[in-house]
């Protein structure tokens, strides 16, 4: 035998001894603990296998381990949660909204809690004049290319040449239609409310939100979307009013009823008609020939962050157009950012959900920013609902 | 005998005390805050701006179909809980055989281990067009639309508050002096009569508790209406829900919350004066 079975062993029975006494002592070093206990061992190897171990880009700061994204029903592709947690450590929470005013009324109470969120246009100057949302650190954001965007989407992000947040997507406002149910072809939201009354008695849902709902009824009399005139609102009132009592649900969760059969018609945003559309081919998206909405979706960083490092990191990693392009295909609606539209197939960009003709688009409109905080709008709204 | 009167009081007040600031922390303190809002203006931005003005309490009427609503659902909403429920506790605490009582009454307290929110989603699915309508649909009875009706929203608050019920029924139940019972067979009652005139008197402290509680929380319910109901239907609770996060009228919903706390109260006490009649013993005492 020319070895001592101690050669082998991990510590010395003299080592080990001391130790111990250390420890009853009471006395104990974080190296120490991990040490002992084997803990070092396993975070560090666990680290590399997967992924844990800052990679060089995110090393400079802690990102800590869990941060929290506000945004809406069926929007991201969750592999990139999953995907972005394997590169950087950090678990993201999603919290689901179904209006622009619940977001905007969480972070007025403040500690929403969330690191990153998704506005839609018109709402960023606002979040602005009230101070709740952060300049953006561009800098810390070096997958955007602010000249691959096109400008007709992205401009509302910035406000006197400051960045406040920089496009997801961008899509329309139209509504989706069971065809094996409700067979009549339908181009206009005229055509929309008054199946709602008859045909689709029962099975139409309108969005949970004022902005669609209260718009798309002003276009039944061919009004502005956007209108605020208490003659115009008090039409759209008393049209909801008449429908109410016919409509299957207020909801802007309608995925779950248009899929189960329940909803036969519903008011829809572009990604949710090109998903419905993608798994369920008898179900088409129709833009009101009178027009309606046409919007982009943002990424922005509350002030009251309680993670901005990881709200930066999970920003920039969406901003990776081959990110952004898996979050397009499982999303649906189409990409403000030229790197993107590069990397989507044909069929995608081909897809009339997506990219609609050019007479229906132009008499779309963007949301106007006195909309979301307009007393009379609101009023409405809950009128229509109590109802 | 002084000052063991004090010390007596001294740890009274003592081991009252986490619940009495339990009391101010969660209950006093945001009372006066919604109290402050109420008589406040809606900032431009919507939240709040300090003012004094009572118009928020002026413009109440404006929600007067969510308050018929919510006056209207929780003693139906109550009233259906109790006639499902009693049978239920009347089981459980006279007939049940002994050793299989303890089981049942776990299996009625076992859900409420699980969020109602979960519990009401998978009614959702029950209800919707791939649960019993598609059931239906199999045995060839098309479109059959069970979600997003009066009935979906009463059935979901019958199963989440089913429990709420049975309990306080079950203990006044169990009370019961089985002698009576007895006395009452000996002296030549039906069975009927028994039942009204000794075991149902006796237990309605137990049915106003379980009663009243189950009322004075569907008078802040939202979230059955909104899932099973298709957000169709308002009560207070969907317009306090809405005023704070929709419209951003912090003061017309403070003045709402207010204006339900009283209704809440004025609602006990008068359950209390029906019970002490109706029993001529017991009170309830929720307040």
């Amino acid at each position: 035998m020319s070895k001592s079975y101690r050669d082998g062993l991990p510590i010395s029975p003299e080592k080990f001894v001391d130790q111990l006494m250390r420890l009853k002592r009471g006395s104990i070093g974080r190296r120490d603990f991990l040490g002992l206990t084997g803990l070092g061992i396993a975070t560090a190897v666990m680290a590399r296998e997967i992924g844990i171990m800052p990679t060089p880009a995110f090393a400079a700061e802690n990102l800590g381990d869990r941060m929290s994204i506000a945004t809406w029903p069926n929007y991201h592709d969750p592999q990139t949660f999953e995907n972005f947690k394997k590169d950087t450590g950090v678990a993201v929470e999603v919290n689901v909204f179904g209006s622009n005013e619940e977001m905007l009324a969480k972070l007025q109470a403040g500690a929403s809690g969330w690191s990153l969120f998704v506005p839609t246009n018109y709402t960023i100057s606002t979040y602005k004049k009230l101070g709740i949302i952060e300049p953006l650190d561009m800098a810390k954001l070096a997958n955007f290319d602010g000249t691959q965007e096109d400008p007709r989407f992205t401009s509302e992000g910035t406000i006197d040449k400051v960045i406040y947040a920089v496009p997801k997507n961008w899509g329309t406002t139209g509504f989706a239609i069971n065809t094996k149910k409700l067979t009549k072809p339908m181009t206009s939201w005229k055509e929309f409310w008054d199946t709602a009354m008859a045909e689709g008695d029962g099975r139409t849902m309108v969005h949970d939100y004022q902005l669609t709902t209260i718009g798309n009824a002003l276009k039944y009399y061919g009004y502005s979307f956007n209108s605020l005139k208490q003659d115009e609102l008090a039409k759209a009132e008393e049209l909801l009013l008449k429908v109410k009592p016919h409509l299957f649900a207020v909801s802007s969760d309608y995925q779950p009823g248009m899929r189960a059969g329940d909803a036969w018609m519903t008011m829809c945003w572009t990604n949710d008609g090109a998903q419905l559309h993608r798994d369920i081919p008898e179900i088409a998206y129709v833009l009101g020939k009178e027009g309606g909405e046409i919007w982009t979706d943002f990424y922005a960083i509350p002030k009251d962050a309680p993670n901005k490092p990881a709200g930066y990191a999970l920003l920039n990693y969406l901003m990776n157009p081959q990110v952004a392009v898996k979050e397009h295909l499982a999303n649906g609606a189409p990409s403000t950012d030229a790197r993107v539209n590069k990397l989507l197939p044909k069929e995608v960009l081909d897809n009339p959900i997506l990219y609609p003709a050019a007479d229906l688009l132009t008499p779309l409109e963007f949301g106007a920013a006195a909309t979301l905080t307009d007393p009379g709008r609101a009023e409405l709204m809950a009128r229509f609902k109590s109802a | 005998m002084h000052g063991n009167r004090f010390r007596h009081n001294f740890l009274t007040a003592l081991l009252l005390a986490p619940a009495t600031a339990w009391l101010v922390v969660f209950l006093v303190l945001p009372f006066i805050a919604i109290a402050i809002f109420s008589v406040g203006e809606r900032a431009p931005e919507g939240g709040y701006q300090a003012a004094f003005t009572l118009a928020q309490y002026a413009n109440l009427p404006a929600r007067a179909t969510a308050f018929w609503n919510t006056m209207v659902l929780a003693p139906v909403g109550a009233l259906a809980c109790l006639l499902v429920a009693y049978p239920v506790a009347y089981y459980l605490a006279l007939q049940a055989p002994q050793r299989w009582r303890l089981i049942l009454l776990a299996l009625v307290v076992i859900p409420f281990w699980t969020s109602l929110l979960m519990r009401t989603y998978a009614w959702m699915y029950i209800l919707g067009g791939r649960g019993i309508p598609a059931l239906l649909a199999f045995v060839g009875i098309e479109d059959v639309r069970l979600i997003n009706t009066p009935g979906a929203v009463l059935l979901g608050i019958v199963y989440g508050y089913l429990p709420l019920m049975i309990l306080p029924i079950y203990v006044s139940l169990e009370r019961l002096d089985r002698r009576l019972l007895e006395a009452s067979t000996d002296l030549g009652a039906t069975p009927l009569s028994t039942f009204l005139g000794v075991t149902l008197k006796l237990s309605l402290p137990g049915v106003m508790t379980g009663f009243s509680l189950v009322m004075i929380l569907l008078l802040g319910e939202y979230l059955i209406p909104t899932l099973l109901g298709g957000g169709k239907v308002f009560f207070i609770g969907n317009a306090l829900v809405d005023l704070f996060l929709q419209s951003r009228n912090w003061p017309f919903g403070s003045a709402i919350a207010i204006t339900l706390v009283a209704v809440s109260v004025v609602v006990l006490i008068a359950a209390n004066r029906i019970s002490t009649r109706v029993s001529g013993a017991r009170r309830v005492d929720l307040i």
